[in-house]
């Protein structure tokens, strides 16, 4: 029997399923040309009414956000504006199909290519229209998928995952995709587990597969051990998040009485926008590289997605990291390749060797700082002048927004613990606002076990003693020189090590917003 | 003479004039015969507000001032209406805004 295969992803859709793959197709069946370019422009507009009504009917069938995404969907087929271009080229002498393909894949494009998540989100939405519009032309009806099946694909659609019954179990499985897409929205308000960015599969993939979404994982041909283990993990996360519900709108406290702060990790200020602010201590962690997706950012757009966050949540603390490109993460014109770039220029050392780039994130977070309660932290801070250095160019250029006349404010600034050199010798960095614990980072140094490799994904564990002592002596040194400390890596969120963490000493966690009943329900489990 | 009309209007909707915004504001501006059009300065580009497809190009953010302009019978009526319904935040409670 040959060996599991095992794909890492990122959970957009928290729970288990356990099904067959079901490969999602692109559409493959083929046009026959029309004698005339009127036959041709007949057969479009047939397949267009057949798509329209389709999804008229899907309408009726459906209510509030879904609803709301097919009347999206349903708008865009009827605006003359997007099918202009395919009938124009009919005319000019192009089959049907090709001419609706050229048309629709130059309309996606552009969404695609857009520097916000929102719009590079609705990509999906455009591929979703065409791809009903060519089934209709080519009467191509999608494979029907077995009960319980496991979607695997580039990407699924809106309207394919509307007309699949979720009643009997099964997920989903992408090798792109976004957290943010319509999909990925719906399966997290009906519980359909959904992990996306596999990347590309070594090999067709088929058979039962294991997906975890709780984690982002999926394995093909399990031994039994496995799915045994994985029946366990599945049954106790039905279990856990039942119960989790009743924890959400409470503060966290232990058994014995002991407060614990949860806040919430955020990648996209949008990732606010589903969550309720009374239900979380603030944002612990706010990610700024989905700023710099395609191009660098402006000042403008940064001050944007910055405030946005901040008003959300009100007089909450928002911990926003700057730009932490490198390692995994390459930003195009911004990061270099490197042999060995998770131990290379990433995260601050980044930042200053570009300072250009930094000062335009500076200035953005000097501004958003007006608008809530903000702090920043540094990322891959190694050694004391590192800090000083990132601290100078904020005085600088407050002092330089100041001399403009430009309203600003300085935020505390605090860094993060995921260099070992920090957290064995914390004691060089007594005069910083906070220490915000990475980990994932703190995890990978420690263990050299790249975060990114499953050969070594058994060594890569924060609750060896070796790193939990680590944390354990941060948090004291904390509390000794009244420095707060939180944590803000996977961990924060996972069940099995919450009880390690806040024997450590954490008071503070904060955790993916999925996470947050389950991390509350944890917590108050502890007898600590 | 025909008529026309112009005014701007600041979009306070969280997600901007984008996907449900979007549909209801074209959906509207296409009640009137008058010629309708959107721009996010006052020396255009200009976009067709009856097309969805255009209107999604603008690609207006929260915070955006709107400025709509219409020629044509019932331009008046045209620009009073959209302003309106952009001034209502699209007949949306706040806790809609997460998913349009």
């Amino acid at each position: 029997m040959p060996e599991p295969l095992k794909l890492k992803g990122i959970p957009a859709s928290a729970g288990y399923a356990e099904g067959p793959l079901f490969n999602l197709d692109p559409v493959v069946a083929r046009y026959r040309s029309k004698a005339t370019a009127a036959d041709e422009r007949l057969a479009l507009e047939t397949a267009i009414g057949t798509a329209t009504g389709r999804l008229a009917k899907l309408i009726q069938a459906t209510e509030g956000d879904a609803a709301d995404i097919l009347e999206f969907q349903l708008a865009m087929l009827e605006d003359d504006a997007l099918t202009g271009p395919a009938f124009a080229a009919i005319a000019a002498g192009q089959p049907a199909d090709a001419a609706w393909r050229q048309a629709l894949d130059a309309e996606i494009v552009g969404y695609e290519t857009s520097d916000q998540d929102y719009f590079r989100a609705r990509a999906a939405d455009m591929r979703d229209i065409r791809d009903q519009v060519l089934r209709a032309l080519t009467a191509d009806s999608a494979a029907a998928a077995p009960t319980g099946a496991i979607f695997y694909g580039e990407d699924i659609a809106p309207t394919r995952f509307l007309e699949t019954d979720w009643s009997a179990g099964g997920g989903i499985a992408l090798k792109a995709g976004s957290t943010a897409s319509h999909v990925a929205m719906l399966a997290r308000s009906r519980g359909v587990p959904m992990i996306v960015g596999l990347g590309a599969s070594p090999a067709d993939l088929a058979g039962v597969a294991l997906l975890d979404a709780e984690h982002g994982g999926i394995v093909l041909r399990p031994t039994r051990a496995e799915v045994e283990a994985f029946r366990q993990s599945s049954s106790s996360f039905a279990a856990r998040r039942d119960r989790a519900e009743t924890f959400l709108t409470r503060p966290a406290v232990t058994k014995a009485g002991t407060a614990v702060g949860v806040q919430v990790n955020i990648a996209d200020p949008s990732d606010v926008d589903g969550i309720d602010v009374s239900t979380c201590d603030g944002v612990g962690l706010m990610r700024t590289e989905f700023l710099f997706g395609k191009t660098l950012p402006d000042e403008e757009t940064q001050y944007r997605a910055y405030r946005k966050v901040l008003e959300w949540a009100e007089d909450k603390p928002v911990t926003i990291r700057t730009v932490d490109a490198g390692g995994d993460k390459p930003v195009l014109g911004f990061t270099v390749e490197e042999g060995n770039p998770f131990l290379g220029l990433r995260g601050i050392r980044l930042s200053l060797a570009r300072p250009e780039v930094f000062r335009v994130q500076i200035r953005a977070l000097l501004r958003a700082a007006l608008h809530g309660n903000l702090k920043v932290m540094f990322p891959m801070i190694a050694v004391w002048d590192e800090y000083q250095r990132a601290a100078a160019l904020f005085a600088e250029e407050q002092a330089a927004l100041a001399a403009r006349g430009v309203a600003q404010k300085m935020p505390p600034l605090g860094i993060m613990v995921e260099v070992p050199s920090v957290a064995i010798a914390p004691e060089a960095f007594a005069e910083v606002a906070f220490f915000s614990i990475g980990s994932n980072d703190l995890t990978q140094y420690v263990m050299a076990a790249a975060r990114d490799n499953a050969s070594v994904a058994h060594l890569n564990s924060i609750r060896h003693p070796a790193v939990l002592r680590l944390i354990a002596s941060v948090a004291a040194f904390g509390r000794a020189q009244k420095i707060p400390v939180s944590l803000c890596g996977d961990a924060g969120g996972d069940p099995a090590a919450i009880p390690a963490l806040i024997e450590a000493g954490l008071r503070d966690l904060s955790v993916v917003p999925a996470q947050l009943a389950m991390a509350k329900a944890a917590i108050a489990d502890v007898s600590i | 003479m025909s008529a026309s009309a112009e005014a701007t209007v600041l979009i306070t909707h969280e997600v901007g004039l984008h996907a449900r915004p979007s549909v209801k504001f074209t959906k509207l501006a296409k009640t009137f015969s008058a010629e309708v059009e959107v721009a996010l300065a006052a020396n255009g580009p200009w976009f067709d507000a009856k097309s969805i497809v255009k209107v999604m190009a603008a690609k207006a953010p929260k915070g955006t001032v709107l400025h709509i302009r219409a020629k044509g019978d019932g331009a008046g009526e045209a620009v009073g209406a959209l302003v309106e319904l952009v001034r209502r935040d699209f007949d949306e409670g706040v806790d809609h805004a997460r998913t349009a």
